[in-house]
C-alpha cells in the first residue's frame, strides 16, 4: 500500500504536537475528573475540625460520619448505574421503605426470621426490575416511571405494615446495623454498615470498569442509538441498571431495619432519592449519561455526610443546615462546571 | 478588480501552545465565491471561528473589513462586522417560526409586546428575493434541510452581512436542493456579496469557485484563480504530495464468482423499501447508488435487522438466515458502517480503545464477563497500526479525532469481528482526501481476502472508482444494475439515468 506508507511518513508536525499535547491535556483532565470533589471533601473536613475546636477528626466522630454515609452511599451506587445510562431513579426511597417493611415482617415469623435479609434485598430487586422493564420494554421515560413508583411503592410500604411502625428488638443479624468490625482490637474498628457500603462501591467499580456489561452501560449512556446498532442489548442493560438500583435500595432498607430494629412505611426513606442523586452529581457523573465514576459517588456521599455531621458539631441550627447544604451543593457543582470548562474539548 | 472587502494578514491562533493557524493571509473581494479547502484539521474551522468572533486571534495579525482594521469579539462580533456564518449543523430553533428565527436576538416589539405581524412582514421581501416557497409563519421544524438553509441565508441577508461563510452547505442536501442552493449562491454573488465556501467536494468547487485558497496544517499553501482550478493541483496542495492512484482497485472482481456470500430477496419495510433483491459475492465490491431518499440506507437497515421488515429473506453463504437485530447480524458476520458516525456509530466520550473493541468485548471476555484488557489493548494497537489511525494514543476519547480518523476507528470496530459481509454507508463522508484514499485501499484489501462488500455512496466518482458493479435504487426499488465490462467502464451517466428514471439514455 504505497499510499499508506506515504501518509505514514507524512504525519504533519502540528498533528503530532497536537496529539501529544492533547494526550497531556487528556491526562490532566482524567486527573481532575478522578480527583473531582476530593479537595472539597478535604477542605470541608479540615474546616469543620478547626471550627469545632478539634472535635471532627476523632476516631469516634469519624465512625459516626462513616455510619451516617453508609445507607446513602449504597443508594447512590445504584443511582450511579442508572444515571450513567442517562436515566434517573426517583423511587429508591420508597423501595427502601418497602424492603425494610417486608424484611421486618418476615423477621417476626418464628421459623423464617433469618430469611428477612434476602427477602428485603429481593423485594428491592423486584421493584427495580419492574421499573427497568417498564422503561426498557415499553420505552417510557425513566423520570415518569420512577415518579410513579415513588408514589405507588410508598403506598405498598404502608400497606405492608398496615400503616403502623413494625418493631423487632430481636431481629437476626442486628450486628450489621450497630456493630463494628474490629480492625485492631481496642484501637480501630469500622461500622459494619460502612463495610457494606465500601464493598458495594468496590463491586460496583468492578462491574463498571472491569466487565463487558460495564462498558455496555457507559455505551448506552453515551449514545443509545449507536449502542443498539453495535449489537448491544440496550433493553437488557436498562433492566440491569434499574434492577441494581432497586436491589441496592433493598439492601439500604435492610441496613436501616437492622440499625433501627424498626421500620415505618410512611416515614422511612423519605426523600432519600434526593440525597442519592446529589451524591452522584457531586461525584461528577454527567446527568446526560456516559460519563462518571463510582469513586466520585463515594466522595459525593461522604461530602453530604460530613456536611451534616460538621454543621451539628459546629452548632448550626437545624433550619440553617438545610440552607447551607443546599448552597454547598449548588456551589460545588458550579465549581465543577467551571473547572471542566477550562479543559473542554476544542 | 475592486477593493477587497476582507483582508486577513498574518493571523495566527494557538491553543495551549499548539499553533492551529500560522500567519495566514486571506483576501476576499465582493462579488466572488472564495472556496476554502483543506483536509480536516487544516485550520479552516479555526479561521472561520476567528471571523465569527468565537475565537480571538493571537496578537500580531490584522483583520481589515472594507479597508478598516476591526476587532471581532464575542459571538455577536462577527455579525456586527458584517460577517455571517452558516454552519454545517444549522443553528435554527425548530420550534419557532421562520420569521422568529430570522429576527432571533433582535426581535421587534411594540410597547414591550412581541410584534409578530411586523416581523413577518419584515422578512417577506428577503424570502421573496431568495425565491422561498414557504411562509414567514411556517415552523422551521416543518421545513426540509434545503429550506432551512434558505432561512439561514435570509437571516444573514437580514442582518445586512456583506460576507457569508458557508461550511459544507450541501452535506445534508439532496441533489436537487444542492442545485437550487448553487443558483442562489450565484445570484448572491451577482448582488455583490462575498461568499467564503468551505467544502470537501471538488465538483462544487469547480461549479462555484472564483478562487480557491488551500490550507494545510494551519498554513496557507496558496490560492488559485478560476482558470487554474484543477483537481490534481488542489489535491496536491491539500495533501502535500501527489495522489497518483487516488481510487484503489487491485482486487480481482471475478475471484468469488459463483460464490455468493450475501443474498437478500424481496426485502421490504412497507414504507421506504419496496421489494429489493441483491446478491454480493465473495471478494466483490458492489456499489449501491441512488438519489438521496431512494431507500439505500433503509435497505441496509433491513438487512442488518435495525428496522422491522414486512417481507424478505436473507441467505448467508447459501444458508437461509434469520436476522432480527443488529447484534444477530454482527454474530452472523454482517457488519454495517453507519452513514452518521457521530449519532449512530461512535461513542465520542469513550476512548478509542473502547470504541474499537466494543463489538468483540463479549467474545474476548474472561469467564464470559470480565474484560480482557491485554487483548483489547493489543487489538487497538493493531488497528491503529493497520489502519494508520492518528491519535495521541488509544486512550484518548474518540470525539477528539478528526473525521477521517473517526471513520477509520469505526471501521476497525467492524473489522474486529472479521466480517463476511461489510456494508459501508457513505464511508468517506466528511473525510479528508488523505484518509479517503486510505479508506479505499482498506476496502480493496478486504476484497482481496474475500470479504463481500456493499458500498452505499452518493459520490459517483467514488463508486465508479472502487466498485466492480453498481446496483442502482430508485424510490425504494432496485432500478437496475450497471456492470463494468472489460471494454465498457462504469459511467456516471448510466448510473444517473437509472437513478433518475431516464433509462432511455442507457444504450
Amino acid at each position: 500500500m504505497p499510499d499508506n506508507a506515504a501518509s505514514k511518513a507524512q504525519p504533519a508536525p502540528t498533528m503530532t504536537n497536537g496529539g501529544a499535547a492533547e494526550a497531556k491535556r487528556q491526562r490532566v483532565r482524567v486527573l481532575i475528573s478522578a480527583l473531582g470533589m476530593l479537595p472539597v471533601l478535604l477542605i470541608l473536613c479540615i474546616g469543620f475540625h478547626f471550627l469545632s475546636d478539634g472535635r471532627f477528626f476523632t476516631g469516634q466522630n469519624l465512625g459516626i460520619v462513616l455510619q451516617q454515609a453508609a445507607v446513602n452511599t449504597v443508594l447512590a451506587a445504584g443511582m450511579t448505574f442508572v444515571i450513567l445510562t442517562g436515566g434517573i431513579d426517583l423511587s429508591v426511597g420508597s423501595i427502601l421503605a418497602a424492603s425494610a417493611m417486608a424484611g421486618l415482617t418476615i423477621s417476626k415469623l418464628p421459623d423464617l426470621g433469618a430469611l428477612w435479609l434476602p427477602v428485603a434485598v429481593l423485594t428491592g430487586l423486584g421493584f427495580g426490575v419492574v421499573n427497568g422493564a417498564l422503561i426498557a420494554l415499553l420505552r417510557l421515560p425513566p423520570f415518569i416511571v420512577t415518579l410513579g413508583s415513588l408514589t405507588a411503592v410508598r403506598g405498598l410500604a404502608r400497606l405492608l405494615g398496615a400503616d403502623t411502625t413494625v418493631f423487632n428488638p430481636s431481629i437476626p443479624y442486628a450486628f450489621i446495623g450497630n456493630g463494628s468490625l474490629t480492625l485492631v482490637p481496642g484501637v480501630a474498628s469500622i461500622p459494619w454498615l460502612s463495610v457494606i457500603a465500601l464493598l458495594v462501591i468496590f463491586v460496583s467499580w468492578l462491574v463498571l470498569r472491569r466487565t463487558v456489561l460495564g462498558v455496555h452501560i457507559y455505551a448506552v449512556g453515551g449514545n443509545e442509538s449507536a449502542a443498539r446498532l453495535a449489537g448491544i442489548k440496550v433493553w437488557g442493560v436498562l433492566i440491569f441498571v434499574y434492577g441494581v438500583s432497586g436491589l441496592l435500595a433493598g439492601l439500604g432498607g435492610a441496613m436501616q431495619a437492622a440499625r433501627l430494629y424498626a421500620a415505618n412505611g410512611l416515614q422511612l426513606g423519605q426523600s432519600y432519592e434526593l440525597d442519592a442523586i446529589t451524591a452522584v452529581i457531586l461525584g461528577g457523573t454527567s446527568f446526560v449519561g456516559g460519563i462518571g465514576s463510582i469513586w466520585g459517588t463515594l466522595i459525593g456521599a461522604l461530602i453530604i455526610a460530613v456536611l451534616s455531621n460538621g454543621l451539628i458539631l459546629v452548632g448550626v441550627s437545624d433550619i440553617w443546615q438545610y440552607v447551607i447544604k443546599g448552597l454547598v451543593i449548588i456551589g460545588a457543582v458550579a465549581l465543577d462546571r467551571y473547572r471542566l470548562q477550562g479543559s473542554a474539548r476544542t | 478588480m475592486n477593493d477587497p472587502i476582507l483582508e486577513m494578514r498574518g493571523v495566527s491562533k494557538s491553543f495551549f501552545g499548539i499553533k492551529a493557524l500560522r500567519a495566514v493571509d486571506l483576501t476576499v473581494y465582493p462579488g466572488e465565491v472564495h472556496a476554502l479547502m483543506g483536509e480536516n484539521g487544516a485550520g479552516k474551522s479555526t479561521l472561520m471561528k476567528i471571523l465569527s468572533g468565537a475565537y480571538r486571534p493571537d496578537p500580531g495579525g490584522e483583520i481589515r473589513i472594507e479597508g478598516k482594521p476591526v476587532r471581532i469579539e464575542g459571538p455577536l462580533g462577527g455579525r456586527a462586522a458584517g460577517i455571517s456564518i452558516i454552519y454545517q449543523e444549522l443553528s435554527l430553533a425548530p420550534n419557532l417560526s421562520v420569521a422568529e428565527n430570522i429576527y432571533l436576538g433582535r426581535e421587534m416589539s411594540r410597547s414591550g409586546l412581541l410584534a409578530r405581524g411586523a416581523m413577518r412582514e419584515g422578512v417577506g421581501p428577503i424570502l421573496q428575493r431568495l425565491g422561498a416557497d414557504f411562509l414567514p409563519s411556517t415552523l422551521v421544524a416543518h421545513l426540509s434541510m434545503g429550506q432551512r438553509q434558505l432561512v439561514e441565508i435570509a437571516r444573514a441577508l437580514h442582518a445586512r452581512s456583506k460576507i457569508l461563510i458557508m461550511d459544507e452547505p450541501t452535506t445534508a442536501l439532496s441533489a436537487g436542493e444542492s442545485e437550487r442552493l448553487f443558483a442562489l449562491i450565484r445570484q448572491l454573488r451577482a448582488e455583490g456579496l462575498a461568499i467564503i465556501y468551505i467544502s470537501h467536494r471538488m465538483d462544487e468547487v469547480y461549479a462555484l469557485g472564483d478562487r480557491v485558497t488551500v490550507l494545510r496544517d494551519g498554513r496557507l499553501v496558496g490560492s488559485l484563480d478560476k482558470q487554474d482550478i484543477r483537481a490534481d493541483s488542489i489535491v496536491r496542495m491539500m495533501v502535500g504530495r501527489d495522489v497518483s492512484s487516488f481510487y484503489k482497485k487491485d482486487h480481482d472482481p471475478n475471484a468469488g464468482k459463483g460464490h455468493p456470500v450475501l443474498t437478500a430477496v424481496d426485502m421490504a419495510d412497507g414504507r421506504r423499501v419496496r421489494g429489493c433483491s441483491l446478491t454480493v459475492h465473495a471478494g466483490e465490491v458492489v456499489g449501491l447508488a441512488g438519489l438521496i431518499g431512494a431507500g439505500r440506507t433503509e435497505l441496509a437497515h433491513l438487512i442488518i435487522g435495525a428496522a422491522p421488515k414486512i417481507s424478505g429473506r436473507l441467505e448467508l453463504e447459501g444458508q437461509p438466515i434469520d436476522i432480527r437485530t443488529p447484534g444477530e447480524a454482527l454474530e452472523a458476520g454482517i457488519a454495517y458502517l453507519t452513514e452518521d458516525r457521530k449519532a449512530l456509530g461512535l461513542f465520542l466520550d469513550m476512548s478509542c480503545l473502547e470504541n474499537i473493541n466494543l463489538a468483540v468485548l463479549g467474545r474476548d471476555a474472561r469467564l464470559g464477563w470480565f474484560l480482557d484488557r491485554d487483548k483489547a489493548r493489543e487489538r487497538a494497537d493493531r488497528a491503529f497500526a493497520g489502519l494508520s489511525i492518528r491519535a495521541a494514543n488509544v486512550g484518548v476519547p474518540a470525539g477528539g479525532l478528526s473525521g477521517g480518523n473517526q471513520q477509520k476507528l469505526l471501521l476497525s470496530r467492524l473489522l474486529a469481528i472479521a466480517p463476511k459481509v461489510l456494508i459501508l454507508d457513505e464511508p468517506t463522508r466528511g473525510v479528508d482526501v488523505g484518509a479517503k484514499s486510505e479508506i479505499y485501499s482498506i476496502i480493496d484489501n478486504l476484497a482481496k481476502v474475500g470479504t463481500a462488500i456493499l458500498v452505499i455512496s452518493s459520490d459517483l466518482p467514488e463508486i465508479i472508482g472502487i466498485c466492480d458493479r453498481v446496483i442502482v435504487m430508485r424510490s425504494g426499488a432496485i432500478a437496475g444494475e450497471v456492470i463494468r465490462g472489460p471494454t465498457s467502464p462504469l459511467t456516471q451517466e448510466d448510473i444517473m439515468a437509472l437513478a433518475t428514471g431516464m433509462e432511455h439514455l442507457d444504450a
